[in-house]
């Protein structure tokens, strides 16, 4: 009879063993590397126009992908805008896990009016279509990376707080908790030593959807021109060239390189995710086929 | 009955306020006054005082806000600035094209989502279940103006078959066909970004409906697999997928506020976005209240509907 010589023991060791998130992982490490290393390395300027190149130049060894209409290293946009986008999707799910956790955690913890009101202000927030209100806060506070990163972030806390929220009802009441109640420990303790690592693990799988969706939202939002606006760049903001019917079919060296960035870092996002899910969430293995 | 509506009303009540007061905040507390955009040639104290006061700014916070819930209440959302009409006048000419666009495409997506749901749920590690998963990762992955760029890109430029704006050629009689040559692409599109999301919801049901003791007794009775699967296990998933699909109502309108402001769509969503790109704050604040409010109110009318049809909701912890 045949047995496992190979037992998983942590999560990183069940993580590594799956090739799909390992594979998303070096993916995005790499485009996190590229974005901020290349431009010093390679001296791009995003911002400077080469007016020899001259306006929608197309790909050459001196400009890799063409330049813009305004003659600028559409190859240096490219990168710095990842670091715009990349930046603001971490950052922005950063904020949102901030939040959210202990908002979730004292919801399900303390329940009462702590719970009525956390819960109510999450129905709040999430009865918009979340598009409609990223959108009003943006264009009324004025668009800048900074308040994108903080509307996403503070209004990105529902989901979060509601999964922490959840698991939180389930566990408060487990003997263990009791037992260390009972011992005399402070709720803040409890919250930390006890609740927390038992309700945690799921977060960890969200925080990447969380990142994507704020990338997703993000790119949609300069696409539409009320996000990150010229001179700087974001990958929304450079697919906006292609609102032009010309630039769309005729140039699309313009508009698809960010437009698979953000769909390749999105979907590594997502398997990462996943990766996280089967990693640490032993209950919910994958349906039996 | 009577006390599960009345605790569920409990707390509809400050969300309705919430939701109401997240909106008049918003606008009202945003850097930059109305009277600085509109004022900008009376630039003398005297005439933005006079300007202040023809709009009503010069009252106190909490006094406008009861007054523009008060209207609220009877319908009324005040008068846009740049169209210098009733807002809920705007709001009720849009609504038709908007409920046109995303009930064309939702249902397109629930026509397909169904199906292939349960053959991926039926036969696993089949074409069909590939199938599913692709549909998902590009309905999370990929955001829908790039879906919209696509399809631009092939059936308006390169293939030459549909339009690209509005939902009739200009100038031209509104015939059926025209309307529903205009609906196609942007209805794709809603349609593509919902689609991987049900898909998965169908899929998961019915997986679950699979496991339970009735569908062993159906096969028990020496029914056919496809009759277990769609007589039973879809039936039995039924109840779940339509949780989602109404459950995804807001992410659903957000994603046409994208796809109606790309194609030109005359609905609520370029409408907002008009709104705000003229800072036509009555027009921003009627739309995004209405829109929540609209959801809240689905939420609620589900939450009724599942009480009446489960008792276990209604006794439950809540």
């Amino acid at each position: 009879m045949e047995v496992h010589a190979y037992l998983p023991r942590s999560p990183w060791v069940r993580f590594r063993a799956s090739r799909r998130a390992m594979l998303c992982l070096a993916v995005l490490g790499l485009e996190l590397l590229a974005v901020f290393l290349l431009p010093p390395l390679l001296g791009l300027e995003p911002n400077v126009s080469d007016l020899e190149a001259g306006f929608w130049a197309s790909p050459s060894p001196a400009h890799w992908l063409g330049t813009d209409g305004e003659g600028r290293d559409l190859l240096a946009r490219l990168l710095c805008g990842g670091q715009v986008s990349l930046l603001i999707g971490l950052s922005a799910a950063a904020i949102s896990t901030a939040l959210g956790v202990p908002l979730g955690l004292l919801a399900g913890y303390r329940r009462g009016l702590w719970e009525f009101w956390i819960m109510r202000l999450a129905d709040i927030v999430q009865s918009f279509p979340s598009i409609v209100l990223v959108l009003c806060l943006v264009a009324l506070t004025g668009p800048s990376a900074g308040n994108i990163v903080l509307v996403l972030g503070l209004l990105g806390w529902t989901g979060i707080a509601r999964l922490v929220y959840g698991n939180t009802l389930t566990v408060r009441d487990q003997e263990y908790i009791v037992a260390v109640r009972a011992l005399g420990a402070g709720r803040g303790l409890i919250l930390r030593r006890n609740v927390l690592p038992n309700v945690i693990s799921p977060v960890w799988c969200s925080i990447p959807l969380r990142a994507g969706r704020a990338i997703l939202s993000e790119s949609s939002l300069s696409f539409l021109g009320v996000g990150i606006r010229t001179p700087q760049a974001s990958w929304g903001s450079l697919i906006q060239a292609a609102a032009d019917l010309t630039v769309l079919t005729g140039r699309p060296w313009a508009w698809l390189p960010p437009a698979l960035c953000i769909v390749l870092t999105v979907f590594c996002l997502a398997g990462i995710g996943d990766g996280l899910r089967d990693a640490l969430d032993t209950r919910s293995r994958r349906l039996p086929a | 009955m009577g006390r599960y509506i009345r605790r569920r009303l409990i707390t509809a009540i400050p969300v309705f306020f919430g939701i109401t007061l997240l909106v008049f905040l918003m606008v009202n507390l945003a850097p930059g006054t109305i009277v600085d955009l509109m004022g900008e040639g009376a630039s003398s104290g005297a005439d933005r005082a006079a300007l202040e006061q023809a709009l009503g700014l010069d009252r106190p916070l909490p006094v406008r806000y009861a007054g523009w819930l008060a209207g609220l209440l009877r319908g009324e959302l005040g008068q846009s600035f740049f169209y210098d009409r009733p807002v809920s006048r705007l709001i009720a000419q849009r609504v038709g094209p908007s409920l046109l666009l995303t009930g064309s495409g939702v249902a397109l997506a629930v026509v397909l989502a169904l199906p292939l749901g349960i053959l991926a749920a039926w036969k696993p590690r089949s074409l069909w279940e590939r199938l599913a998963s692709l549909l998902s990762l590009v309905s999370f992955g990929v955001p829908g103006f790039l879906l919209c760029l696509g399809g631009i890109a092939l059936f308006s430029v390169t293939l030459g078959w549909l339009p690209t704006h509005g939902m009739y050629t200009f100038g031209t009689f509104t015939s059926l066909a025209d309307l529903l040559r205009h609906l196609l692409l942007p209805a794709g599109v809603v349609c593509l970004s919902s689609l991987g999301e049900l898909v998965k919801q169908t899929r998961a049901a019915c997986l679950e409906a699979l496991g339970q003791d009735y569908i062993l007794t159906a096969r028990a009775k020496g029914l056919s697999e496809g009759a277990v699967m769609v007589r039973h296990a879809f039936r039995g998933s039924l109840v779940p997928v339509l949780t989602t699909i109404l459950s995804h109502i807001p992410h659903i309108l957000g994603g046409s506020v994208v796809v109606e402001q790309i194609f030109g769509w005359p609905g609520m969503g370029s409408l907002l976005f008009s709104g705000i790109s003229q800072r036509d704050y009555p027009v921003v604040m009627g739309v995004s209240v209405v829109t929540a409010l609209t959801v809240l109110l689905t939420n609620l009318l589900l939450d009724l509907v599942y009480g009446l049809a489960d008792p276990r909701v209604r006794y439950g912890k809540g």
